[in-house]
Order: structure tokens, then sequence, then C-alpha cells
């Protein structure tokens, strides 16, 4: 099979235009005869639940969490970008589809970027409309802040909340959908298996996570909005609901899987306290406007409290080493930095595994309220989490495991290459190539799902017209029969080891074999040692409780069986993938001053995975990544 | 550090439920109350015993899905906090400790720990949002809101829906929750137009919920994690009163365009 991204043609700033104008359409009565089923109800599935009805499908949404509006989305604090250049300092949609394009270090579609970038104004202006509180200006105008790896100040916020307040927007247009009857809404319900008849994706298998109950639903497409893939790591800044079930399982049915290697660790989170530890908490990247990161020249100096380091005895190793983006430097390059400085026994805080993150300088300068104003909330977050006070001593921030830039294989149109199957937000590898800048994951989030998705759809339905399949068919009752079973595998086995348990283990091999930095030796151990750990977990796992009840243990069990099988191949791409370029670094391959060395030459390509059966290796597609307008930069923000 | 815990256990809504004493030995003072329970869970695991089930997903108080009263108190005693975000440095080592659902009739228990707070979000349905179809929006800047009614609009927005103001409530009243959720979008100027429907229709949701009256003791407004103010309470009375006073206004002949 080939791997057709169905690109428009024409000039790059043409292409979406052409194909808006090009595509087929559904007449508005007849759009109620289609059927279409959105997992996930986050910022990409929400919006795309509450546009799809708003436009006259019939929509059903399924969400895990209790209600729709606990998506993990939730959680981003920062901000979200557009091209609206409010603040008049030269941005446009080709600088922000540049820096985007850049950001990820050339290794996402063009294309497809550029239309994130024209499509970014507009969301600013929807979810204005729907209420959003974003900050303003006391003239009543929206104000803007920068962001790592911009020059220009181009991020809307909303506090320190901004993902909750477009979370609620779009929640909230789903509401007017459920109140019209145009969503059916399916909380505490989690997908378990994709329904593929005559080679497209025409249902899904859900358990009712409360009474147990397996039901099945079919429909005209299937729309996954099922967020990213990070918690493999086990701890990172995701919630601890976040899985890769339902695009792994999307998968194993023929969904390819691209660039699964490409992980983003942000670098401002707050560090490990021990191993009791469930997650870790970010704090917004935004701090980095005000905040200089440091650690003392000399290792004497870690132990001592911060403020005893003389000003001559602290390395800001951002602003040394980037002077032109300083402690704004993109998050991989940040992380990396940090490593470095820890690794080199320059660390502070338990274990020397942290970095400082100080705002004397700009609470000396704008005042403390001033900082409180911006970062209150952020402020508060630390001192609950930490015990300490940064107004008066600097943060300590570790990198950690934060957003899955790869994802389920995409076409121009959002479609897998599953046809039918869409793939939205997170969830999808296309926008961010191998590393995501700050308020970049809301913004493709928002204009998947309410710009993009709901017209290329439309055009699918119009050129396809699929016919209704009952969930009486065949393929549904194989698919449900295959959740039964592995359901009462998991709770037959009656081991010795919890799957947290598991999960943990999982996660420490790949934080230390296949996080910041990775090689062909810690990679080669871990497709070792994976595959004997989820040996180990069919054997000897514990799952308590039964199918038929709320079962939290049973469902945790799932995610990690899924993980345990998707971690291999994250490796086996990171394996494969001979350069290092933005999240994923392979110690073979940098500069003489430690840097990211791409090679272009080999590797300017999507790297899709088909599922060829278990314990088989899966096989590898290659979809070129051709730049027709831009050059592919060496990357460097120094 | 060492607790005694009283846990809620409770098979479903339909059986009676009782407290289970646990003991959480070797605890760190670090450890969020969550990551305790998770400790006693695995605990519980690895003894062959059934854990107990409780709700919770991003963990740094921002999702309001964790919902435990901490001895008598939602969300525990520390002011502007969720449960996630509790640590066990500000209990005594030894202390006894009970853990309890939400209770409210309009919140039925699950399982254990686990509430069913759907009620909230059709009180959402019936009036929280603003009718803005995707494409609709003007340019955002067209339609200037001052920074003091955005501040006060994000203030309100700040709800997470947790529902500790009704667990707390003697009345199991829900006007924290709805007061906030109406002012965010009463305030701006966006939210305007429906501003009259929007309160009524939520008000009214509210009560077929059955969720009691606000005595105004301000209790929810002491519990919130997000320190939601009580004032939007009045403003929420307010709008009340004038929808009322406004009345329907008469339907065209044609029906309008709704």
């Amino acid at each position: 099979m080939s791997l057709d991204a169905k690109i428009p043609s024409g000039p790059l700033a043409q292409k979406w235009d052409r194909y808006k104008s090009d595509m087929k359409l559904v007449n508005p009565a007849n759009k109620r005869k289609f059927d279409v089923i959105v997992v996930g109800t986050g910022l990409s599935g929400g919006a795309a639940a509450a546009t799809l009805a708003e436009l006259g499908y019939q929509v059903k949404a399924f969400c895990f969490q209790d209600t729709p509006r606990r998506a993990h989305s939730i959680a981003a604090q920062g901000g979200i970008n557009a091209a609206k250049n409010y603040q008049n300092d030269g941005d446009s949609v080709f600088r922000l589809f540049y820096d985007t394009l850049k950001g990820g270090d050339f290794r996402a579609r063009e294309a497809n970027v550029f239309r994130l970038a024209q499509v970014s104004a507009n969301i600013i202006d929807q979810c204005a409309a729907q209420g959003v509180p974003f900050a303003r200006e006391y003239g009543g105008t929206l104000t803007n802040r920068s962001f790592g790896g911009a020059q220009v100040s181009r991020t809307f916020y909303a506090r320190g909340q901004t993902g909750q307040q477009l979370l609620l927007g779009a929640y909230q247009a789903m509401c007017r959908q459920i109140s019209l009857g145009n969503i059916r809404m399916f909380p505490r319900t989690e997908m378990l298996d994709l329904v593929v008849v005559d080679g497209a994706a025409r249902g899904i298998v859900v358990r009712n996570l409360v009474t147990g109950e397996i039901s099945l639903h079919s429909a005209d497409a299937v729309v996954l909005a099922t967020g990213g893939y990070a918690n493999v790591f086990f701890l990172t800044t995701n919630a601890i609901g976040c899985n890769v079930t339902a695009t792994y399982r999307a998968y194993k049915k023929g969904a390819f899987f691209a660039n699964p290697c490409y992980t983003q660790i942000h670098p401002t989170c707050i560090p490990v306290s021990g191993d009791h530890q469930a997650k870790l908490t970010l704090m917004s990247e935004s701090l980095r406007n005000d905040g200089r990161v440091w650690v003392p020249k000399r290792k004497e100096d870690c132990g001592q409290p911060p403020a005893s380091v003389p000003e001559a005895g602290r390395d800001y190793y951002l602003e040394r080493k980037y002077p032109s983006y300083g402690n704004l430097a993109p998050r991989d390059i940040a992380s990396r930095a940090a490593k470095e400085v820890c690794d080199a026994g320059r660390g502070v805080g338990p274990g020397g595994r942290g970095v400082y993150l100080d705002f004397s300088d700009a609470i000396k300068r704008s005042g403390e309220d001033a900082i409180r104003d911006r970062y209150g909330n952020l402020f508060e977050m630390y001192e609950r989490i930490t015990g300490e006070n940064a107004y008066r001593q600097p943060m300590r921030i570790y990198p950690a495991v934060h957003y899955a830039m790869g994802g389920t294989w995409v076409d121009y149109a959002l479609m897998s290459t599953l046809p039918g199957l869409f793939v939205v937000g997170e969830a999808n590898f296309s926008d961010h190539g191998a590393n995501r800048l700050g308020a970049s994951g809301l913004m493709q989030g928002l204009a998947d799902g309410y710009f993009i998705l709901p017209y290329t759809i439309g055009h699918y339905f119009a050129s396809t017209k699929p016919e209704k399949i009952p969930v009486s068919h065949a393929e549904f009752k194989k698919a449900e029969e295959g959740v039964r079973q592995f359901t009462r595998r998991l709770l037959s086995i009656n081991g010795q080891r919890s799957a947290t348990s598991f999960h943990k283990e999982l996660g420490r091999l790949m934080w230390e074999n296949c996080g910041l930095t990775r090689s062909r030796q810690s990679l080669e151990t871990n497709l070792k040692r994976i595959p004997e750990l989820r040996e180990e977990f069919w054997k000897n796992v514990r799952v308590t409780g039964s199918g038929e009840e709320l079962n939290q243990n049973l469902e945790h069990a799932g995610r990690v069986a899924d993980f345990l099988e998707f971690a291999e191949l994250l490796c086996l791409d990171a394996l494969h993938r001979e350069e290092s370029c933005g999240g994923h670094f392979r110690v073979e391959h940098q500069t003489e001053d430690g840097e990211a060395k791409r090679d272009d030459a080999n590797f300017a390509y999507v790297a899709a995975w088909e599922f060829k059966g278990a314990d088989k290796k899966p096989e590898l597609h290659k979809e070129p990544l051709v730049c027709e307008e831009v050059h592919m930069a060496t990357r460097s923000y120094k | 550090m060492n607790l005694t815990l009283k846990i809620w256990r409770q098979k479903n809504a339909a059986s009676p439920g009782c407290f289970e004493t646990h003991e959480a030995r070797d605890v760190s003072p670090d450890m969020s109350f969550l990551e305790m329970l998770d400790v006693v869970n695995e605990r519980l695991i690895a003894g062959g015993q059934e854990p107990f089930v409780f709700d919770s997903d991003c963990r740094e108080g921002i999702c309001g899905t964790c919902s435990w009263v901490i001895n008598g108190i939602p969300h525990g005693s520390r002011k502007g906090t969720t449960v996630c975000q509790l640590h066990l440095r500000y209990f005594k080592d030894g202390q006894t400790v009970t853990i309890e659902p939400w209770r409210a009739r309009a919140f039925p228990i699950v399982k254990d720990l686990i509430v069913d707070r759907a009620a909230f979000d059709r009180i959402m349905q019936a009036g929280g949002f603003i009718s803005v179809n995707t494409g609709n929006a003007p340019e955002a800047n067209a339609m200037p809101v001052s920074k003091e009614i955005a501040d006060l609009a994000m203030d309100a927005a700040a709800c997470i829906g947790c529902g500790a103001c009704v667990a707390v409530c003697k009345n199991a009243s829900a006007m924290l929750f709805v007061a906030a959720k109406v002012s965010h979008l009463n305030y701006l100027p966006q939210g305007k137009a429906e501003k009259d429907r929007r309160v009524k229709n939520m008000v009214a949701q509210m009560d077929k919920e059955g969720f009691g009256n606000c005595t105004v003791t301000g209790s929810c407004e002491a519990v919130c994690p997000k320190e939601i103010s009580l004032d939007f309470i009045a403003k929420m009375n307010r709008d009340y009163a004038v929808a009322l006073v406004k009345g329907e206004l008469k339907k065209s002949a044609d029906g309008g365009v709704g």
C-alpha cells in the first residue's frame, strides 16, 4: 500500500482554498442521514462533535471521564497561538507557519502546517464569541504573551487556565447540541475496538465503565480524538486516564501509526519527589517569559541555598548558549540543556535532578503584584506541591514527558489509511513534526475540530455515499467477542503483580532508554526487555473484581496491556530513525557542540508503521516530506 | 508517617455502604492524598482484596474529577485546594482520617468514593452556552470587553465543576456552581442576547434535579477549591429577578428565527 497524503496541488497559500472549492458537499437536508461517532471529547473531539452536530450530522460522542468537560485538554495552561498580528510586531500566517514547521524540525507536513496557521485566526474569533474569557487590555482588546520558539507575541491566554477555558467553550457548544438532540453523549464509556467492514471504519465496541456492559455502535464514519500516548512513560504530565488504547487498537485494525518516536519532554515540570508519585506536574512554559533558568557554576554550590550563590557563581545556561532566544528556547532544546547540566553534576534539589527557574529579577523589575497577576495560580500550585514559596526562592524544575507528536497517520483530509476513520488533535501525527512549540497543541486541536474535519468529512460522505451497516453484522460480533475474550483473559490470570507495577517498570525502561536521549544500545535493551515484560504481564498480572461492574483495576490493566505492545513500536521507530531531530535525540547523531544532527538526505520522511500481526515485525511505509516553498534549514536558536 | 483511614465502601447505588478501617503505614509527607490511597490500593491488590475506587484524572487541580470528603470537609481543610493537590505534610503522624464521597441527593453514589454528577451537565445543557455556531463569529476585537468585566467573567469561569459546593451545603444546594456558570456568560457582552433565558432555564433545571435551596451560609465559598465568590450568587439572583420581571417576550407571528 502506498501512502498518498492527497495534498491539493498549487501554491502553498492556495491549497486549502482549493480543497474547499473542489470538495463535494452534502446537501443540508441530507446531513441528518449520516451518523458520526466521535471518541474523546477534549478540544479536538469536543469541537468536532459540536460543529458536526451544528451542521446537521447525527453525532454520538464517547468519553471515559464522567463528563466531557474533564478531558485532559483542560490542563493546558499557557495559551493558544494565532496569527492575528494584534501586537503589530510583524506576525503573519507565513511566520506562524514557518515557526511551527521549523519548531518541528521540518518533520511535519508543510501543507498541513500552513493550513493550521491559516485557520488560527478563526479559532480566536470563534472562542471569543463563545465566551472564552481571554485576557484583555484596559481598552477591551485581546492581549498576547510570548512563547518559546517565537520572536513575536502571538499567544492568547486566559490566565494560567487557557486549556480549561477553551475546553469549556467546546463543551458548552456540545451542551447546546446535546440539548437540541443532535449529539448523544456517552460518558464513562471506553472504546475497546474499532469495527472495520469491507476495509472501511464502520463502528466501535465500547465498555460502559459503570456497569461493564459491552455495546456496539455503527456509523458512517468514526472520529478518534483520543489524545496522546505519553503515559507509556508512566510518569508524565498527562492525566491518569490518558492512554493509547483507541489509536493502538485502530492500528491493529489497519490504521498506520506514524512517527511514534516523536515524544515531547517539557522543560518546566516539578521534579520527582519519590517512588510513590503517580504523575508529574507541569509549570507553564509561559513562566520562562519572566523566569531565568540557572544552575550553580560550581558543583560545590549545588547543595547551598540558592540565595547564597552570588551572581557571578550562576550559570544562566540557556542565555549563554542561545543568546537570541535565551530562556525562550524551544522545549526540546531547553530540556536537553537541563539534562546536560544535571548530568555534569550541577543539578539542584533531591538527587541533583533539577534546575532553578528564578523570578527575582522580574519581581524587582515589575513588582510582585505584576508577577502574581500573570502567574499567580502557577505559583500557588507550585507551593501546594513542594511547600516552597517561589516569590521568595527560585522554583526547581526538571523536564518530564508531556506530549506525543506522533500518532495515527492521516492524509490532508485527516483520514487514516482506513477509509472512514478520521483522527484529530494530539491523536494524529500531522502538524508538529518532531517537536511541538508551546501554545500550538491547543491551536491544532481546535483547528482540526472546528475548521478542518467538518469540511473534509462532508467530502468523504458525498464522494463515497456509505451504506448503512447494522450492528448485527458479523464483523461487529467478531470485534465484540474479541473484546470479551481480552477482558476474560485479564481477569483469569490472577497472578502476583498489579497492573500499576508493570506500568511503572515499563515507564522506567522508557524514560531511561528512550527518553531525553536515545542510543542504539539503549533502544536494543528496550526491544529485548519490553517483550519479556509483556510476557510476564500476561502470566503474572493480578486483576481483581469482575468485568460486570465498575472496575478501575481492569480498565488500567487493559491500557497497560496496550502500552506494553505500543512501547515496542515506539522503540522500533526510534531505533530505525538514525538521526536526531526535535524530541528524538540519538546520541550517535549530534554535532560537535552537542546539538541535534538531522539527516535530511535519508530521513526527511514520515515513518508510518503497518501492523502485520501479533509477534510479527510491523512494516515501515515512508511518506516523503517535501518542502515546496521553504528551505529545510538547520534549526538554530543561537 | 502512618495514618489510620476510615474509608467509605459501597458496592453500588442500591447497596448500603459502611466505613472500613485501613492503616496507611510508612507513607511519605510528600505524597498527595490520592497517591496515599494509590499505595493503600496497591497493598490491597497484593493481599487479594478489592481496591477502593475513586475518581481522579489530571491530578493537578484543574479537571474537577476528584471528589472526597476528608474529615467532614470536601477536598479537606486546606483552602483553595483539591484532594489531588492536598499533601500529607498537612496531616499529623498517627492521625485518623475519614474519607467519604460527596453526599447529596442529586449526586447518587456509583461505587465507593465515586458519585454521579451528571446533574451538572444537564444544568449546562439547559442554557450554559452562547448560541454561536462554528463560523458565525465576528472578528474577535470587534467587540471590546473591558478588562474588569473580562476578569470578573474569568473569576466565575474558573469553576472546575467538582461539586464540593453541593457536598458541603447543608441543603445540598448547587447555587454556587450555577451562579458561576450563569455569571461567566451573563457578564460578557457576547452572552447578553441570551441572558434572561439562560438564567431562567438553568435555575429551573437546577430545581428539577433536586438540589436544595440556598440559605447563604457561605460554606460553599469556603470549601471551593477555586475560591469562587459568593457574590456571583447575588449576581445570579439579580439576573433572575430581572428576567422574571421582564417576562416572556411576545413571539412574533412567524415564529422569528429561533
